[in-house]
């Protein structure tokens, strides 16, 4: 008995540390919501990806005699004032919504992250860097996305297509509006990281400063940089959809969540479930993504990992 | 003037060392004054001594042990360790000198990154300096684990999941990582309840033996220092007031401040310690950032002179190996007659 203890004891001491994304990932598998969440993404995201593919509608075809149909089996979401398929707008239009969510999000946390950092790490660019941040904060958002694409639309549209012109405008535009919270409490959080003793220990160690940010600084900001993150996805595609309605996103027969959102309001009382796939499609994945972000911090916080 | 006759090298040579800290106020954030925070400290720590640095909360101990390892950017003086002056070298050229020199922090919890495994933060310095293979780099982790008395097991175990003693250890074997000729222990064991203190610092001793250690040992628990340290180091206000061999400094200590302090430590006996006189100084410790004129101890001195309210007494030998800073003794021998008790 006690010898077999010992043997799996003399076994456990030289197992290497593993993969700490190895814990991480135990840890995820606990948070029942996140995985719903990770799984209903996923999901999403196929079914936008693939759906067009298999969905024997295309997103334009108009048939005027089936027009504002409510479901049915030929149209599972039922068609609009053209008679145009919703299931296959909704797939076709949640392609560009999740796209552009989590591009502009992803793009805007980069920057954010980087500000906030640099800002928080580097007491000499931190007065600049924070009254870049407040620059930004402070330009009126509207008038500057109407500029930006008045100034840019046409060619960017001539150099990369109607489509993906638009898309790289819209991307660029959601996040470069929108990384200054980040920003702010990225850098908050570094510097009160930046006085606790740990960090003073790697100093001592030698650790340079582009190690200490990505060894010691990062991982410890992650918290409050994944709950931006999964903000900044809803965010982002609740932003796409007022642009399209305002008429400065994607052409107005190009489907996205958004658009299909604005397009069913004038239908709204004789129509009411034209509003409820595009809304019931976007509040789910931002609902998905924020449980994916809640199950991720606690699984990423070695304190709470194992509780 | 430093006693040469010593049979061990200095490994530390520390010479007029000073830490201010500017304060800025207003508007404009314009400097108003300085946190003098060490104030011309000089002494040599020999290779393979414990020198202990006491003084009461706030007297720049900490700063001081931070100092020497150019964690701060000194204001002035000098530090020679291991023969190689780093006083004003820059941050990134000191890089290549940190494997001499490691310390260990007072806060086991605060200095351990939270979010690295044991492994990961006994072999960061492994991972900055030398270029060993994964294999080698946890062979050598687990060699330390075992030095320091760490359960191979929890390797990939995180700070949080650790008492307050494991925790040293780990900062203990962080520290001994690179093969360091000196460490400054600031106040390892503050933290610490008092069975887990004797564990610690039986450790630090053990290593020092097995490895030919140096320490600058800063606390402030008068009785673990006279455990620990073959020389003592009294500071007072950003200055050493006294340095001395330990069993001199305990049985007679000369400057007045050292008297007071080591009165103020509890006798076990209990006879003895009804008996025992305290030397209760009056008034509080002046502000750093504006000490008083002459020396800094003669607004409590109880046996305070003329001279010590304009005149800064200088850090002398007044017996071999015995260094006080004070105008009771030393050179100034006009006023030897009106000496006071101080025994």
């Amino acid at each position: 008995m006690t010898e077999v203890a010992k043997k799996s004891s003399v076994e456990q001491a030289i197992r290497p540390p593993r993969s700490q994304w190895w814990d991480v990932w135990d840890q995820f598998k606990t948070h029942k919501g996140a995985l719903v969440g990770a799984a209903f993404f996923l999901f999403i995201v196929l079914a936008v990806i693939i759906g067009p593919y298999i969905w024997h509608i295309g997103y334009e075809t108009i048939d005027i005699r089936a027009r504002n149909q409510a479901p049915s089996f030929a149209h599972p979401f039922g068609t609009d004032q053209l008679g145009r398929d919703t299931f296959a707008r909704m797939l076709k239009g949640g392609q560009t919504s999740v796209a552009v969510g989590v591009t502009a999000m992803a793009l805007s946390l980069v920057f954010g992250t980087f500000i906030g950092v640099v800002a928080g790490y580097f007491k000499k660019l931190d007065g600049p860097l924070m009254r870049f941040t407040d620059l930004f904060l402070a330009l009126p958002l509207l008038p500057l996305l109407l500029v930006i694409i008045m100034l840019f639309r046409d060619p960017l549209r001539a150099a990369f297509g109607p489509e993906s012109g638009i898309f790289i405008l819209i991307v660029f535009v959601i996040g470069i509006t929108s990384w200054m919270q980040t920003a702010r409490i990225v850098r908050g959080d570094v510097l009160a990281l930046k006085e606790r003793e740990f960090i003073l220990a790697a100093r001592s160690i030698g650790t340079p400063n582009r190690r200490m940010i990505t060894r010691h600084l990062l991982p410890n900001v992650l918290s409050p940089i994944m709950v931006s993150a999964t903000l900044g996805i809803a965010n982002a595609i609740i932003t796409e959809s007022a642009l399209s309605f305002l008429g400065l996103g994607f052409p107005s027969d190009f489907p996205t969540w958004g658009r299909l959102l604005f397009d069913a309001t004038d239908y709204l009382q004789q129509y009411p479930e034209r509003v409820i796939w595009p809304g019931l499609a976007i509040s789910l994945t931002v609902l998905a993504v924020n449980y994916i972000g809640d199950g991720l911090r606690d699984a990423l916080d070695p304190r709470i990992r194992g509780r | 003037m430093f006693d040469t006759s010593a049979p061990a090298r200095k490994l530390v040579e520390v010479r007029d060392l000073k830490m201010h800290f500017p304060i800025y106020a207003g508007v404009f954030r314009k400097q108003v004054g300085e946190v003098k925070a060490v104030d011309g400290v000089s002494f040599d720590i020999f290779e393979g001594e414990t020198l202990g640095l006491v003084g009461e909360s706030g007297c720049g101990k900490s700063t001081c042990g931070r100092a020497i390892l150019r964690l701060y950017d000194i204001t002035d003086g000098s530090v020679v360790i291991d023969g190689v002056e780093i006083g004003h070298t820059p941050q990134s050229a000191l890089r290549k000198i940190r494997p001499t020199m490691q310390m260990v922090f007072q806060d086991p919890q605060a200095s351990l990154d939270p979010r690295m495994t044991v492994a990961s933060i006994i072999g960061e310095p492994l991972m900055e300096h030398g270029n060993l293979s994964k294999a080698a780099r946890l062979d050598r982790i687990y060699e330390l684990m075992d030095a320091v008395g760490l359960n191979r097991n929890f390797a990939n175990r995180y700070p949080h999941e650790f008492s307050g003693g494991q925790r040293q250890r780990i900062g203990i074997a962080r520290a001994l990582a690179l093969n360091p000729k000196f460490i400054v222990c600031d106040e390892p064991i503050a933290a610490l309840d008092v069975s887990i203190q004797a564990q610690v610092v039986n450790l630090l001793e053990g290593l020092q033996k097995k490895l030919g250690l140096t320490y600058l040992f800063i606390s402030h628990d008068l009785s673990m220092v006279r455990h620990i340290a073959d020389r003592v180091a009294v500071m007072y206000l950003g200055k050493v007031v006294e340095l001395a061999p330990r069993d001199d400094i305990y049985a007679t200590p000369k400057h007045p401040y050292t008297v007071a302090l080591l009165s103020a430590v509890p006798d076990p006996d209990p006879n003895s310690e009804e008996v025992v006189e305290r030397i209760i100084l009056q008034g509080d410790v002046p502000s750093p950032s504006n000490p008083p004129e002459g020396c800094n101890f003669c607004t409590r001195c109880p046996n305070v002179l003329p001279i010590c309210h304009h005149e800064e007494p200088k850090f002398e030998e007044v017996e071999p190996g015995r260094f006080v800073a004070c105008h009771l003794f030393g050179d100034r021998k006009r006023e030897a007659s009106e000496e006071p008790e101080t025994q």
